[in-house]
């Protein structure tokens, strides 16, 4: 440090070294400390208006452990805005729908296509895991894209199915038929998926042994036709279309049905097959589903190709 | 040189040489104060300018009772004459980009940076700018004097004048870039009232600070150290290249001309009077030869041509030329240069594409998407069915019924197309259809299905679109 400046004019601190080592006072461009300033500025206000600092240790987080800012903002309100100024477009819609019976919501385009948006949601979380995202089923799970129903596919019964619940009943003919008697009726029904017509021998089997009684007369699973159209059914599969309710079908397929029969308590093999109710009525399964979310969810699977 | 010699006038001489010192090359250390000399290029410049007026009063053109050109961002739609753009059309848009981009380069291979010095808005509202400063402030001597002068009532006045008019052309220049997004009618009805939404009055501020800042303080620092074009530009030029060029065999040696003073053939033409560094808006010196400050604005010529007027020599010391020309070396002619052939072919694909695009907008569009989950699907007949969601977009400006069928090399039968599908003006409505064929039609696992829709508009044009799809089915 020297106390007499050799360098004067040179805008240098006054501090030297070895003669000739000195600090210059070289300040930042002025726009450079007004950026500096500005952002020290932003972040005071911010910590103003923001929740910013966690302050208050001895308080949870839920309690509020830290500054609220003095606009009060929070992300979960603004979330909850956001879902509000959705569902308030929703909500024209669902006051339509609430009036509505799934036919009437057929007839207007608008709110078919808002139903079964927003039904597809639904038919995610509560439909697809088992009956596939588009509905393409599963073994073991029936393909809803299809037109074959085996308790029927007009928009009330979709509404019944997935309201209370469906499980089918087939008797295990275990020790009811003998062997040469299955593989005659698997032969038989694997002849009528691949659209022949049986030989008389076949029929007398079928409605002898009493498989008429839920496949009906002509084995398509209708039991009678009411005049005002509406088809009455136990639930068994039609045996005459080549869809079979238990994949891979076949003759295979067909003998293990016969033999172990479907939801037979006590029987091993049988088929398990079991639609639960996701309706409000439906105790054991604490109601699920609201009547219009089944509502909507009925428009869907109809419109998935094949309702009826 | 080849001049014989004369005597020079000798006050013109005196006022040439008063001010030299003043202009000085330009390093960014001090603001540039370029001189105004009136002049055929500063004439040619104002005209060049004057194009942007449609900037100002384009959004004020009507067509058929609309706003003729409206970029109507919020519901995704685009005006232009009666013709309707929907962002389904923007590949148009890159090819008007890739046309504007080859017009940049094209013309920088013709005639070097004529858009940086005439056409572009940094150069024309910099010139207005300053133009205001000059009739405010004065000359350019005053203007420094001014700047260096202490506040006082006079200074703060003649300045509040000055930056009141750059702000008040920065606040239109934003308002009329708004008016082509908004409607000119609508702004003017909501903006003073405060009923414009925030992204208006935010753009205004963002198009009147930046303005402002950028013309008015910015300036020639904006081509010097901001501008991409100025670079980009720079490699684009080659020796054929048509750019104000300093005549250095005439010019050079530079001698100062003295009173009285007889002229001696040892110096060349140029005074070196500064005047073309005193009128240069970027204050570069031409006589160094082309540089990335030369912004090509022609002014310097102008200067020059009126100082040799005033010395009683030849105009032309300055002058547009190549530097093959300059150097004596045979010039080539336009059509013998690559590039420029190669940059009039995509100039020429670029604005066929747009044309086509533009003449064959149609009114409707079909998209269809096939149904994945499942595939396909057997029916209880032993017919195979497929699902499509059919997305119908109506780009007319009326609700249309649309009609939709299908075919394909086999018989079908279309589900769920029986009635004509209403939709609405500039929205995509989408529709599920159902294909069904017999199995014993299916030869193999995919076939093509075309889909059609079919409209009429309200004057009885009858429009359609098509859309190829595949269906499919089970292997065999």
């Amino acid at each position: 440090m020297a106390d007499h400046n050799p360098f004067p004019g040179e805008n240098n601190t006054g501090h030297f070294w070895d003669d000739n080592i000195r600090e210059l006072n070289n300040p930042p461009p002025k726009w450079w400390m007004i950026a500096l300033w500005a952002s020290l500025a932003w972040f005071v206000l911010y910590g103003i208006l923001y929740p910013t600092f966690p302050v208050f240790p001895w308080q949870s987080q839920q309690d509020g452990g830290f500054t609220k800012g003095l606009l009060g903002w929070t992300s979960i309100k603004e979330y909850e805005q956001g879902v509000e100024q959705v569902e308030a477009v929703r909500a024209q819609y669902e006051e339509q729908i609430a009036n509505m019976t799934p036919e009437q919501i057929l007839e207007d385009p608008g709110l078919t296509q808002y139903t079964l948006a927003s039904a597809k949601v639904l038919f995610g979380d509560y439909c697809a895991a088992c009956h596939g995202s588009g509905g393409q089923g599963n073994p073991g799970y029936p393909v809803l894209a299809d037109d074959d129903w085996l308790f029927g596919g007009s928009l009330a019964k979709i509404t019944e199915t997935v309201t209370i619940g469906r499980k089918g009943a087939m008797t295990a003919h275990e020790t009811i038929l003998s062997a040469a008697e299955v593989d005659q009726l698997a032969q038989f029904v694997v002849d009528l998926a691949d659209g022949g017509e049986g030989s008389e021998a076949d029929w007398k089997l079928f409605n002898e042994k009493g498989c008429t009684a839920c496949h009906g007369q002509t084995g398509n699973g209708v039991l009678a036709e009411l005049p005002d159209g509406t088809i009455i059914t136990v639930g068994a599969a039609n045996l005459t279309d080549s869809i079979w309710r238990f994949r891979p079908g076949g003759y295979e397929s067909a003998k293990h049905t016969i033999l172990y029969g479907v939801n037979q308590p006590g029987i091993e093999q049988t088929r398990d097959a079991v639609m639960p109710a996701f309706g409000d009525s439906a105790g054991s399964l604490e109601g699920k589903l609201e009547p219009d979310q089944i509502k909507k969810l009925a428009v869907y699977v109809h419109s998935l190709g094949g309702g009826q | 040189m080849n001049e014989t010699p004369s005597r020079a006038s000798g006050a013109a001489i005196d006022e040439l040489y008063a001010e030299a010192h003043h202009w000085e090359v330009n390093t960014g250390g001090e603001t540039i104060h370029a001189k105004r000399m009136p002049g055929k290029w500063r004439r040619i410049k104002w005209l060049a300018a004057s194009v942007w007026l449609i900037f100002f009063l384009g959004p004020y053109m009507r067509w058929n009772g609309n706003q003729a050109v409206l970029f109507d961002i919020p519901n995704r739609k685009y005006h232009l004459f009666g013709i309707t753009v929907l962002p389904q059309d923007f590949w148009m848009l890159s090819l008007l980009l890739l046309f504007f981009a080859i017009l940049l380069a094209v013309a920088t291979a013709l005639v070097g940076r004529v858009y940086c010095g005439y056409f572009c808005f940094q150069t024309v509202w910099t010139d207005v700018f300053t133009w205001i400063e000059e009739k405010l402030e004065g000359s350019p001597p005053q203007r420094r004097k001014l700047d260096k002068a202490p506040m006082d009532a006079r200074k703060i006045r003649i300045k509040l004048v000055k930056h009141s008019f750059w702000l008040l052309i920065g606040f239109l220049t934003g308002f009329s870039f708004v008016a082509w997004f908004y409607g000119a009618g609508p702004l003017w009805r909501d903006f003073f009232v405060g009923d414009a939404n925030v992204a208006v009055y935010a753009s205004v501020a963002l198009f009147t600070m930046g303005t402002y800042l950028l013309a008015g303080w910015l300036r020639e620092q904006v081509c010097f150290w901001l501008c991409p074009y100025a670079r980009i530009q720079g490699v684009m030029l080659d020796k054929s290249t048509i750019v104000p060029t300093y005549d250095v065999e005439r010019g050079e040696p530079r001698g100062r001309v003295k009173k009285g003073q007889v002229e001696s053939t040892a110096v060349g033409d140029c005074v070196d009077c500064n005047q073309c560094v005193a009128v240069c808006p970027t204050g570069v010196d031409i006589r160094n030869g082309q540089q990335e400050g030369c912004i090509t604005c022609g002014l310097c010529l102008d200067a020059c041509d009126s100082v040799m007027e005033k010395v009683g020599r030849d105009p032309g010391l300055i002058r547009y030329a190549s530097l093959d020309e300059i150097e004596g070396k045979p010039v080539k002619p336009m059509f013998l240069r690559a590039r420029v052939w190669v940059y009039t072919g995509i100039l020429a694909l670029a604005l066929a594409g747009i044309i086509y695009g533009l003449s064959s907008l149609a009114a409707i569009e079909v998209k269809v998407l096939h149904e994945r989950a499942p595939l396909f699907v057997q029916l209880s007949d032993g017919s195979i069915q497929n699902k499509y969601t059919l997305k119908v977009l109506n780009k007319s400006e009326q609700d249309l019924s649309v009609r939709v069928s299908a075919e394909s090399s086999v018989p079908i039968e279309l589900l769920g197309a029986e009635e004509p599908l209403l939709t609405p003006s500039g929205e995509v409505t989408p529709m599920i259809v159902f294909v069904k064929i017999k199995r014993s039609d299916l030869s193999g696992e995919t076939l093509p299905v075309t889909f059609h829709a079919d409209t009429e508009l309200s004057d009885g044009g009858q429009i359609s679109a098509e859309r190829e799809s595949a269906f499919f089915g089970p292997s065999r």
